[in-house]
């Protein structure tokens, strides 16, 4: 075995050593291009991964909610009959989802969703001695609610619990209303004010968010909102998060419900993210298409400068075949030493970027690493395209004519 | 001494023309004759243009003839493909060329086993020891380790016939072999070929131009417009010849004298 290609690797190992300055400057044009395949592919699945990330983290992967209401015409318009008419669309009441309780085991039951959790949300005002705060309220069972959004590990302060009169409410609505764990506020809605009790606050990540948030148990909202034993929303997270299109159509078809993917929340960041990949495999494309291009010119240049050897090589009963993988290896050598470098400056390029470049906080922005797997399946493809771009050399120097070589 | 059944080379009315078909078409050699048998020593003269090259690229299976019959070992080889004439290439043939043609990334010794390692994928230790022992009897023995940059013209052409020899094939084409050395070193290398010749069982070829050396051959071929001239033995040599062969140390003599 270990003969195998034994001609054909010594005679490629020493044309490449002989035009050291040229096999150099390749090897180093290929070590850059990996580097910045490979550079691009951590950072942008780093920052992709990420941003879903802190997106998902905290919100539903699903959510249902009741349909709105609409306006039904009084009179459906007869056959040629011109109908003048103004519809005011309808002011939406915070309504329940008819019959949820139903709802929750039967979504709960699908192979997809990996958890499901009812929530009554609604607008009300934190007050607190002079201090009045317009706040988002949202009443939810806890553990149900911590398994979409992580709740207990956002906590910066006291330890999440709700109870009757308890509540958790976000960072800056906490400093703006002056409150600490165990202090007590007052929430006023349309026609009902309760007191509560500060178990914990938490960061969401997003500065509005956390100005806003009050979380109360979900019978407090109810009867807070005017809805009991309602919930206006099911909030549902998913075990595959790319699923979440899918499941939202077919629940749509099966029930009557208002069902939103978070895709279709964040329809902009869906978007921007598809830019992205589409934008980083051209970068990588292109690059890849500049490796190919540089390997073969110089393995052009070298078969031009190698006539004669080959001609000699062809007379001494070397065949047309050995001839011909003596380049296609060492496009293979070139590649695959090439790109073991790339990946290393790229490991390089990663580490520098995850030591050096830091958010106003001090902390890194996000984190990138470059994968293993990644990382050989980019060598690999560049040790391909080595192969791919001696193709055309090496066959120029297969056919060459040996007695016209010889003659130069 | 065995007698082979079949001439070692044998060319019936051979042609050759190039540019066929276009205004410039030209025919090179005009029906050549010949066989050369196992042992021969043949010069083949001839002044410039008159088809010398083309015919050793032809003997030496690196062109194909346009007519004509030409048998290697009984075998013909008008009409077969690029690998089965490489395939010959490399069993029956060495060659040595007017520039030395070495490969300059190799040593002396790298590039007398190239042969061997073409042929076996790896450089065997009988391979090696072979090559090793070819390099000093043409008197190399302290340059084997040496890149032909590092080398004299002679030196690098005495590699280049340790190479042609190394695989041991029945005929040994070299193409004006000393056209680039100087008078001293073209005597040397011609005087190793004879050497060679009378210690193996090989059959040389040899282009030249000179007719001094043409003189120490068994016999001479003359080229003249692509006819052959003249083809006789040589009388006047046989001082020289019988001399170096009763001088060799007989470590590789296999019997052909």
């Amino acid at each position: 075995m270990l003969d195998v290609l034994g001609f054909e690797r010594r005679v490629a190992v020493r044309f490449l050593r002989e035009g050291r300055m040229q096999s150099l400057l390749i090897i180093v044009g290929v070590a850059a291009g990996v580097a910045v395949v490979a550079y691009i592919s951590a950072l942008i699945s780093g920052l992709q991964s990420n941003t879903l990330e802190k997106t998902l983290g905290a919100q539903a992967h699903v959510t249902l909610r009741a349909l709105d209401d609409v306006v039904t015409p009084a009179l459906a318009p007869a056959p040629g009959m011109d109908v003048l008419a103004q519809t005011q669309p309808r002011a939406q009441r915070p309504r329940s989802i008819g019959n949820w309780q139903a709802m929750v085991p039967l979504l709960e039951a699908l192979p997809a969703v990996a958890a499901v959790s009812p929530m009554v949300s609604g607008a009300g005002l934190a007050v607190r001695g002079e201090a009045t705060k317009s706040i988002a309220l949202m009443g939810v069972d806890l553990d149900r609610y911590d398994r979409i959004v992580h709740l207990r590990s956002k906590v910066i302060a006291g330890q999440a619990r709700l109870g009757p009169g308890e509540s958790v409410i976000g960072r800056e609505l906490a400093d703006d209303l002056g409150l600490r764990v165990g202090d007590r506020f007052s929430l006023v809605t349309g026609t009902v004010t309760e007191s509560l009790r500060v178990t914990a606050l938490v960061d969401l990540g997003v500065r509005d968010l956390n100005r806003r948030t009050v979380i109360v148990p979900l019978r407090a909202a109810q009867s807070l909102l005017g809805l009991p034993g309602g919930a206006t929303t099911l909030d549902l997270a998913l075990v595959d998060v790319w699923a979440a299109q899918a499941l939202t159509d077919e629940l749509e078809r099966r029930y009557p419900y208002k069902v939103e993917s978070w895709q279709e929340a964040n329809a902009q960041l869906v978007s921007a993210l598809n830019a992205q990949s589409v934008s980083t495999a051209l970068i990588r494309g292109v690059v890849m298409i500049v490796v190919v291009l540089g390997i073969a010119s110089v393995l052009v240049v070298s078969v031009v400068q190698k006539r004669r050897e080959i001609g000699i090589l062809r007379a001494m009963g070397a065949t047309q075949g050995q001839v011909l993988r003596v380049f296609l290896l060492q496009g293979a050598i070139v590649g695959a030493i090439g790109s073991t470098l790339g990946v290393l400056l790229a490991a390089l390029l990663v580490w520098l970027f995850s030591t050096f470049v830091r958010g106003s906080d001090g902390l890194p922005l996000f984190t990138i690493a470059l994968a293993p797997g990644l990382a050989l399946r980019i060598a690999a493809l560049a040790t391909l395209c080595g192969v791919l771009a001696a193709v055309a050399p090496a066959r120029r120097a297969a056919a060459l004519d040996p007695a016209q070589a010889i003659r130069m | 001494m065995h007698v082979a059944p079949a001439p070692l080379i044998e060319l019936g009315d051979i042609r050759k023309s190039y540019n066929i078909g276009q205004p410039t078409e030209a025919e090179v050699l005009h029906g050549l004759s010949f066989r050369v048998e196992r042992g021969e020593f043949v010069a083949l003269i001839g002044p410039s243009g008159s088809g010398k090259s083309t015919l050793l690229n032809i003997v030496g299976l690196l062109e194909r003839t346009t007519a004509g019959s030409y048998r290697v070992l009984g075998e013909e080889m008008s009409g077969m493909d690029d690998a089965g004439l490489t395939l010959r290439r490399r069993t029956t043939l060495g060659f040595v060329f007017q520039f030395h043609h070495l490969l300059p990334a190799f040593s002396a010794l790298e590039n007398v086993t190239l042969p061997g390692l073409m042929r076996e994928g790896r450089v065997s230790s009988r391979l090696l020891e072979r090559a090793r022992a070819l390099l000093t009897a043409v008197g190399l023995g302290q340059a084997m380790d040496k890149r032909p940059g590092e080398l004299s013209g002679g030196m690098q052409q005495r590699v280049a016939i340790a190479r042609a020899l190394v695989l041991e094939p029945p005929l040994v084409l070299a193409d004006e072999p000393t056209g680039n050395l100087d008078r001293a070193s073209s005597d040397e290398v011609f005087a190793l070929l004879r050497d060679m010749h009378a210690k193996l069982d090989t059959s040389f070829i040899v282009v030249t131009h000179d007719p001094r050396l043409a003189a120490r051959c068994d016999r001479v071929i003359e080229l003249v417009d692509g006819r052959i001239e003249r083809d006789e033995a040589v009388v006047a040599a046989a001082p020289h010849s019988e001399a170096t062969r009763r001088n060799v140390p007989m470590g590789h003599a296999r019997g052909c004298s």
